[in-house]
């Protein structure tokens, strides 16, 4: 029986480096509801990379789903040719990465990047495409979107550059958009900035939402269910309280407490925090 | 100089990037006081203006308006040879994010260690030698890194092996710009309980960091710097409790804690308007 509610789901999925049959990820299962913000955390080597690349149909050369079952909006992709992808991403399915720069054309202005995807995937007029693609950049917050449009990559900020790449991620309406290290290397406010807008266009569009961090905090606060992925499998599931503030996995609490020694955490007084830091901070 | 006046004092300090044509201001009076003893630290973003402040206030850098006093010396204006002759004193001392950038690839680490000491050439060859074993065991160092190269060292030991380069000279102030940022959590620890210890040893500690949780820990007071000036300096926990600035308190209110759960997201929007934020 399908769920028409459920967008994206994994079933004992394996992938598998087919150069030396390493298992990378193993007996993962997750459910993505619509309009639902799923977190998945872990370092680098856990598999939560990989495991969204499997979902974009877009491995590593070599490296393949050996093992379980992927469901993109009802269908199998396991079944999907070369082509049915071109259909999906971009248009259903779409992901932001760590390194905007590396996904634009440096010799282009931005505005005609996202004009273009629009022109191609929307089958529009020139025209309409630009205006389309100045929208973008105003919905995606940024303060001069008529300026932008007209500035090339490297005149922008890292936090800018992010704007651009969900505002392109954006253009067609995807159901879907994975966030894999999306803020990872930008400054604290301007990683707010970002994550609060990505919850905005959640609540505007019913996006539904992936957030993948190494930092548990970062996905803490954004997301409704969070897993926990270590050496290629998910240890911890649960509602991000739960997760929180009583932790099963080990290494769930050693993520904790990482946090609760190198993080602000530890210096915030929650027991006599001023009526205005808590309106700022949302403690209750 | 009187002994409760500021060991470093940073005064209406301006400085310029660029040529004539495209200047670009990276510092707007920014003002500081470092007491003896005391650990501050300096917390900013990027183009804050932190780099820039540390290299303004040892030199390194010339400031276009205000003034850099030292130990009651007022360093700006400081000829080539002056600072030369300042530095050798060894009074203040700078380290920076990547060791490898301070020290000679081509020398080992015990020649590293030693240079600042001969350049005095005040210190016999065994007395130099021991002072390098003292400071080797400050930063819990082996001895047996001494005939290593720097590129021999992991990032976490190199960073070790600069705090302790800065020390031999007994400095009565470090500045530390961003000395924990490229490491990884374990090392990082590390060099955070050195340098809490050599906070209770006495020598004045400026630390530069992006991070507030980096620095919370071992700082008296904190300044934030905020698009090349001094927002606000505060003792550290109200800084982080009781930001009065709207550029603390968006920082504040913008770093991922697990405590806080969802995220008001209106406030920030209100602080963001309010400081201008890009």
């Amino acid at each position: 029986m399908a769920d028409d509610d459920i967008v994206l789901s994994l079933r004992d999925v394996t992938i598998t480096n087919t150069a030396d049959g390493a298992h990378l990820v193993r007996g993962v299962d997750l459910t993505l509801r619509r309009g639902a913000v799923l977190g998945i955390v872990g370092e680098s080597g856990s598999g939560k990379t990989l495991t969204c690349r499997a979902v974009l149909g877009i491995l590593p050369p070599r490296f393949e789903v050996s093992g379980g079952e992927i469901d993109l909006l009802g269908e199998d992709v396991a079944g999907l040719s070369a082509r049915d992808w071109q259909r999906l991403r971009g248009t259903e399915i779409t992901a932001v990465f760590q390194d905007p720069a590396s996904y634009l054309n440096p010799s282009i202005r931005v505005g005609k990047q996202i004009a273009e995807v629009v022109r191609v995937k929307k089958r529009v007029s020139r025209k309409a495409a630009q205006a389309e693609a100045l929208a973008l950049l105003d919905a995606v917050r940024l303060r001069n979107p008529a300026r932008v449009y007209d500035q090339y990559p490297h005149e922008l900020s890292g936090g800018m550059l992010q704007r651009v790449l969900i505002a392109t991620a954006v253009a067609l309406d995807p159901q879907i958009l994975i966030a894999d290290e999306a803020t990872t290397a930008l400054d604290v406010t301007v990683q707010a900035e970002i994550l609060d807008l990505l919850l905005e266009l959640k609540e505007r569009t019913g996006l539904s939402l992936i957030v993948v961090s190494h930092d548990l905090a970062v996905v803490a606060q954004l997301c409704d269910e969070v897993l926990v992925m270590r050496g290629g499998e998910i240890v911890e599931r649960g509602r991000t309280d739960d997760i929180l503030f009583d932790p099963q996995h080990e290494y769930t609490r050693l993520l904790i407490d990482e946090h609760n020694r190198y993080g602000l955490d530890r210096f915030l007084t929650l027991g006599t925090v001023p009526d205005e830091m808590k309106e700022l901070t949302g403690v209750a | 100089m009187s002994p409760d006046a500021p060991l470093l004092q940073v005064a209406d300090l301006d400085v310029h990037y660029g040529s004539r044509r495209s200047r670009t201001q990276a510092l707007h009076g920014a003002s500081l006081d470092v007491f003896r003893g005391e650990t501050v630290g300096i917390i900013g973003e990027t183009g804050s203006g932190k780099s820039t402040l540390a290299r303004a206030a040892v030199g390194l850098i010339s400031v276009s308006g205000g003034s850099v006093t030292i130990g009651g010396e007022v360093v700006t204006g400081f000829s080539d040879r002056k600072w030369r002759d300042f530095r050798r004193r060894g009074v203040v001392q700078l380290v920076f994010q990547d060791p490898l950038r301070s020290l000679d690839p081509d020398n080992t680490i015990g020649a590293s260690l030693a240079e600042p000491l001969i350049l005095q050439g005040r210190a016999s060859r065994s007395e130099i030698a021991d002072v390098i074993r003292t400071h080797l065991a400050r930063v819990r160092l082996d001895e047996d890194v001494l005939d290593r190269l720097p590129g021999e060292l992991s990032g976490g030991q190199r960073q070790r092996v600069a705090v302790a380069r800065a020390l031999v000279t007994g400095p009565e102030l470090v500045i530390l710009d961003e000395p924990v940022s490229a490491l990884d959590s374990a090392n990082r620890v590390q060099v955070l309980e050195i340098l809490a210890d050599l906070r209770a040893s006495g020598v004045a500690l400026v630390f530069i960091s992006h991070d507030l949780g980096s620095v919370a820990g071992i700082t008296d007071r904190v300044a934030v710097l905020y698009q090349g000036s001094v927002v606000e300096v505060d003792v550290t926990d109200a800084i982080v409790n009781r930001p009065q600035h709207d550029y603390t308190r968006l920082l504040v209110g913008s770093a991922p804690t697990l405590a806080t759960g969802s995220l008001d997201r209106a406030r920030r929007d209100e602080l963001r308007s309010l400081v201008g934020a890009p």
